[in-house]
């Protein structure tokens, strides 16, 4: 790990002056940031320690229904909040299908969003990342790309965002809370991460010394909290970043499909929010072949970035599956082995 | 620069001067305190070996640094058994076969202990067993580890209910 210098800020102003010299990073929960320092990969000249910056850390449901949490607000509190869950629920079984206990007991909301990406080319400092020094060139082009993106990928960069959480976050129009030096903005979090195209290496739209305060989902996002799953295929059932996931939401009325919303994850440098499926879905009766129609809208512009064409048809089957569990409705508690395919489907093995 | 950090580490306050930020939790507990029952297995957050108790919480301590802990209250393994009993869930591992070479014992048995107060997984082996994913055994010992935290649950239950009688 490279030295650095400590600072922590009392205030939000205090805390993006000093993350604004060029070489400052923020530091939170650090279960990202200090395993990338130790592996050399992240090598910043400042830690801005804003784990003690006031108003932060809450989960404040709004006047209209919705919801703010803050950025410090741990993933496990987070999850774990009897109402947020009601409300939200596969955004509660997002959270819980990430990482381990250990893991989601100090990860925040804000360092969720601004996690790095999980390819072993950009994690190996010996391989050539665009992402870790722009103009080096992809070693993950012609290498291993199972957890590579079929989605919105470039030359340049074929790297996927690891987020759980950000899945449905996309799905239900979350809202990013950022306080910078010319004051505060907002951003859909659906726009906050960008892809690849010549600049791999920068992730989001955040500029240098911007912090995230908050993310807002709106009272409209708990309306579809009857039918909303989130389903996430990995190696293994526990503590694995996900091959290919999604996030479905359902508002069912009259037995037709009033309104829905789907993301994938693991497919792309960002959440990957679907709207064309969504579209084929809106006005329909849930059933197989509606949501095997939705599947395949949702991966029409997918192409291989290596020797993972299987992912493509992976991720059909995976939304399909979300959405058949999304109409069988939401669990009233998130299942023992969360977003896991082990686990009953009503109604049949295959989607 | 000098930076002083104050940690309540196993109920006695430690006051400690670091020369370097980059100290983490998990190395001033073993190189400075001297406290090495937590252990370092893979130091980046992937095996648990190094699991403690921050304010209540179980986290790696690999991932924390010891700065950004000021003012923390820590329990380690070290701290656990009270007047020379066995902590229940220390009890457990041994009655259950919880273990065979040690080495990620101490991190199991904190983060069993977290794993009780958070109070999710109640006596279903599944949510048990999903909730000790982020700790490693290389021996194997899933199944005896399982029984102890299961175990351990329900003694720790059955004193409560005694305390509230």
């Amino acid at each position: 790990m490279n030295r650095f210098e400590y600072v922590r800020p009392a205030t939000i102003a205090e805390a993006v002056a000093a993350a604004s010299e060029p070489g400052a990073a923020y530091l939170a929960g650090g279960t990202n940031l200090l395993d990338l320092m130790k592996g050399g990969i992240a090598r910043p000249s400042r830690l801005v320690d804003m784990t003690r910056l006031p108003g932060l850390d809450a989960i404040e449901p709004l006047a209209d229904g919705g919801v703010r949490i803050g950025a410090l607000v741990r993933n496990a509190d987070l999850a774990h909040d009897p109402d947020f869950a009601r409300k939200f629920p596969a955004v509660a079984e997002a959270l819980l299908s990430g990482a381990s206990a250990q893991l989601r007991n100090a990860a925040t909301v804000g360092g969720n969003l601004l996690q790095r990406t999980r390819c072993a080319y950009f994690y190996d400092v010996a391989s050539a990342c665009n992402k870790r020094d722009p103009g080096a060139g992809c070693d993950a082009r012609g290498g291993e790309t199972r957890l590579s993106a079929v989605l919105g990928w470039s030359e340049h960069c074929i790297a996927t965002n690891p987020s759980d959480f950000c899945v449905p976050l996309a799905a239900l129009d979350a809202v990013v809370e950022i306080a910078g030096k010319a004051g505060q903005r907002e951003v859909p979090l659906e726009d906050f991460h960008r892809l690849p195209g010549n600049t791999p290496e920068r992730e989001s739209v955040l500029e240098p010394g911007e912090l995230i305060l908050a993310v807002r989902l709106r009272a409209e996002a708990s309306s579809f909290s009857a039918h909303a799953r989130y389903l996430k295929l990995r190696e293994r059932t526990s503590y694995a970043f996900a091959v290919a996931s999604a996030a479905a939401a359902l508002r069912i009325e009259g037995g037709a499909i009033a309104a829905a919303r789907l993301a994938l994850g693991g497919v792309a440098a960002k959440p990957w929010r679907a709207r064309a499926a969504e579209a084929v879905l809106e006005g329909a009766r849930p059933g197989g072949a509606i949501f095997r129609r939705a599947a395949e809208a949702a991966l029409a512009d997918a192409t291989p970035s290596g020797d993972n064409g299987f992912k493509i048809e992976l991720a059909r089957r995976v939304v399909a599956r979300a959405l058949a569990l999304a109409a069988a409705g939401t669990p009233a508690r998130v299942p023992a082995l969360p977003a896991s395919l082990f686990a009953p489907v009503p109604g049949g093995l295959h989607a | 620069m000098s930076l002083s950090v104050s940690l309540t580490v196993n109920g006695v306050a430690r006051e400690v001067a670091l020369d370097d930020p980059r100290v983490t939790l998990l190395d001033l507990l073993r190189e400075r305190l001297e406290l090495t029952g937590t252990k370092k297995g893979c130091d980046r957050g992937q095996c648990g070996a190094c699991t403690v108790l921050v304010d209540g919480r179980r986290i790696n301590s690999c991932l924390a640094l010891a700065v950004s802990c000021d003012g923390a209250e820590i329990l380690t393994i070290e701290g656990l058994a009270e007047g020379g009993a066995l902590h229940p869930v220390q009890a457990a591992f041994i009655a259950h076969d919880g273990f065979q070479c040690g080495f990620c014992t101490p991190g199991q048995i904190m983060s069993a202990v977290g794993l009780l107060r958070e109070g999710q997984a109640g006596n279903d082996p599944e949510r048990v067993r999903e909730a000790m994913s982020g700790n490693l055994c290389r021996c194997g010992a899933y199944a005896g580890i399982t029984e102890a935290v299961l175990e351990a649950g329900r003694q720790l239950a059955e004193r409560d209910r005694a305390e509230a009688a």
